[in-house]
Parts: C-alpha cells; structure tokens; sequence
C-alpha cells in the first residue's frame, strides 16, 4: 500500500465505504461538477452547430426528442440544482453558519434536487 | 462468566521492501474488551513480529489509532462490540496518508511537525477552553488554571480526511483547529500559514474530521470558524490595525 498523500490517489475520493454523509456531500459535489463541465463543452459542440446551417441544426435538435437525450437532460437538470444548493450548503458553513447542521442542510439539497428534478420531468414527459 | 464472542482478525502487515499482505488470526473474545486488547492477544499469543503502537491504554496519548474495517478508530476505547457481531471479520489496517513503517506503525513525523508549526498548545489556560463557560463568567484569577488540549495528535482525522488524501503540504485539520485554538486576534503572526495556498481555504468540507475525531475537538467546526478568524484578521489588516 503507497500509504503517503499523492495527487494521483484522487480515485480515493470517490469511495464512500465507510465514510460519512459529509463525505457523500463532497462525493455528489465532484461527481455533478464533472459531469457538468462536460455538460458545458458539450452544449457549446452542439451551439458550433448552428454555423453549419440550419439542416445540421434541424437534425441535431430531432435527435434531442429521444427519450435517452431527455434523461440526460434531466440528469444535467439534477446536477445544476444539487451543485447550486451544496454551494450555498459550503458558502454558508465557512461563515460559521449551520455548521452543526450541515448534513441536515445536505439532506435537503438532495430532496430539493429530486422534487425539482421531479417537476422537470413531469413537465418535459408528461406536459 | 462473561459472554464471549469469536471473532477473526484480518491485520494489514508490511515491512520494509517486502509485499504487503492480510494475516488472519480467530480469537475468542468478551465483546467488552477493546479492539487493541485483541490486537495485544494476537502479539502475545499468535505473532511476537506483529507491530503496533500503544501507550496509555485510556485515550490519552494517541498512538493507537488505526482503522477498522475501513473506518478509523481509536483502538483503545473502541470496543468489540461497537463494531462487530459475534463470528466477525475485523479488518485490521495503519492510518491512511502517514507512511507506513511496519504493519499498523506509521510515521507521524508530517503531524508533529505540522502542529508545531502552528505551535499547538499541550495546556492553554482554563478561560480559553471552549467547552467550559461563556467568557463573561471567568475571574480574572481563574486564568492560571490550566488544562490538558482536547487534541491527542492521534493522526485520525488525517487518515479520514479526502484533502490530506492527496495533497501532502496541506495543513489538515488538527493543526488547523490548533490554530483556532489560538484565535487569530491573539496570534496574527499565525495568518500568513494560515490563509496560505496550504491552509484553511483548502479544506472542502467533507467534515469526516469530526466524524471520526475521539476527543471532541470537531476540527471541522473551527476549521469553519478559523475562516471567519481569518477574514476578520484581513479586514482588520487592511484598515491597518
Ligand atoms: S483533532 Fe481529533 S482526530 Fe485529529 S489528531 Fe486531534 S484528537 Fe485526533
Ligand atoms: S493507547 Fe493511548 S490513546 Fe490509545
């Protein structure tokens, strides 16, 4: 076991065994903030579309109706609002506020997330 | 006649240049001694080349900590069973981020070093301890009672903590609280460290510091609040106080 502290042993953030809701906060943070810088470069390929004409634009957004595109679309929904409430979440707890009650306030970031990941879906599937 | 449980030791063993490996060793136990009581068992009884660290035996000195089944612990008080059911397998394993030295022995030169760079106190003075009164309700004359630091330097919040993880010069968060313990108005000699590149701003709240710490330190809350301390220092250094 390389037992010492190494950048390259960064994959040991992402294991939860063991560890404790602050732990997961931190997890689902890096996890959503990956996958919505990609989100982000992705979006910006798609928008370099559009100065190919419209027909290429066209195509892509008939392919954006596919149920598969939706659910990435409602994953990216999820990630943006759990992101955003865990930063105020980190934001107010180095001010010194809600500190003992920081895995309350990371609970309510994830059921925050899934009600307005909820209401998105209904909307965009059954709307 | 005490109950007794049997239960399995998996212990992490390492030596210098040689593979590391899991030893396993079946005891029976009463599930009210400790994990290190089982530990010693296995040293006297099974394996005189097994290396572990002990001292106090009462969660004083800190050498003990180690992490069971993944989770650090500080052996001494930890009970088995706190953390096992009868017929257990207990995965026995050294501190994360400290090298290893041998088996369940690590150096925790990087801490000790750290801690006296923040000069952490042994004893502060009874009207400085956090968890006594409210400051208004001291004497002056109270002062010069003294007590112990609740910090044993034991290296668990070290081994919990995902930063640590991967970046050796981070301060981590038993210097860290040590240096709220000094208050930044006391101390500003403190700030440069402190708010350097390798300190308080480094923290990413994961808060398993307080988690696993024994000594109800919860660096994770003064790391919080030695961000405060921090800005407040630069606001008021920035108006020239
Ligand atoms: S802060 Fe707690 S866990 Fe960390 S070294 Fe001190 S006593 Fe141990
Ligand atoms: S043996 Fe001293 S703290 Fe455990």
């Amino acid at each position: 076991m390389n037992n010492q502290p190494a950048p390259q042993r960064l994959l040991s953030w992402f294991n939860p065994l063991g560890r404790n809701p602050g732990s997961w906060a931190f997890i689902l943070n890096r996890l959503t903030g990956l996958g919505l810088t990609m989100y982000l470069f992705l979006h910006l390929m798609v928008l370099g579309r559009l100065a190919q004409g419209p027909e290429a634009y066209e195509e892509f957004l008939a392919l954006t109706k596919s149920p598969l595109i939706k659910l990435g679309e409602l994953l990216v929904i999820g990630a943006v609002i759990y992101h955003g409430l865990n930063g105020l979440r980190v934001v107010l707890t180095s001010f010194g506020l809600g500190v003992r009650r920081q895995v309350q306030m990371f609970y309510l970031s994830v059921l925050l997330a899934l009600v307005g990941t909820a209401i998105f879906a209904f909307r965009m599937f059954a709307g | 006649m005490p109950e007794q449980w049997t239960v399995t030791l998996r212990i992490y063993r390492q030596k210098t240049n040689e593979p590391s490996r899991y030893d396993t060793f079946t005891l029976e136990v009463n599930p009210d001694e400790y994990i290190l009581d089982a530990i010693e068992r296995v040293w006297a009884f099974h394996d005189r080349s097994l290396c572990f660290r002990h001292a106090c035996h009462h969660s004083t000195c800190g050498a003990c900590g180690m992490r069971v089944n993944g989770v650090e612990k500080l052996t001494c008080i930890t009970t088995i069973r706190s953390v096992a059911r009868p017929n257990a397998v207990l995965t026995i394993e050294p501190l994360r981020n400290f090298p290893i030295i041998s088996d369940l022995v690590v150096d925790m030169g990087e801490l000790y070093r750290k801690m006296e760079a923040v000069e952490a106190r042994a004893v502060l003075p009874i009207t400085e301890a956090e968890i006594e009164k409210p400051p208004h309700q001291w004497k002056t004359e109270d002062s010069q009672y003294v007590r112990l630091s609740d910090c044993l330097e034991c290296g668990l919040c070290i081994s919990a903590c995902p930063v640590a993880a991967t970046s050796q010069p981070y301060l981590g968060p038993a210097p860290l609280a040590a240096a709220q313990d000094h208050r930044l108005d006391r101390r500003p000699d403190l700030l440069t460290l402190i708010d350097s590149e390798h300190g308080v701003w480094r923290c990413h709240s994961a808060f398993e510091c307080t988690a696993v710490c024994p000594s109800f330190v919860d660096p994770g809350r003064r790391i919080m609040d030695l961000r405060k301390q921090t800005i407040s220092a630069k606001i008021r250094h920035f108006f020239g106080k």
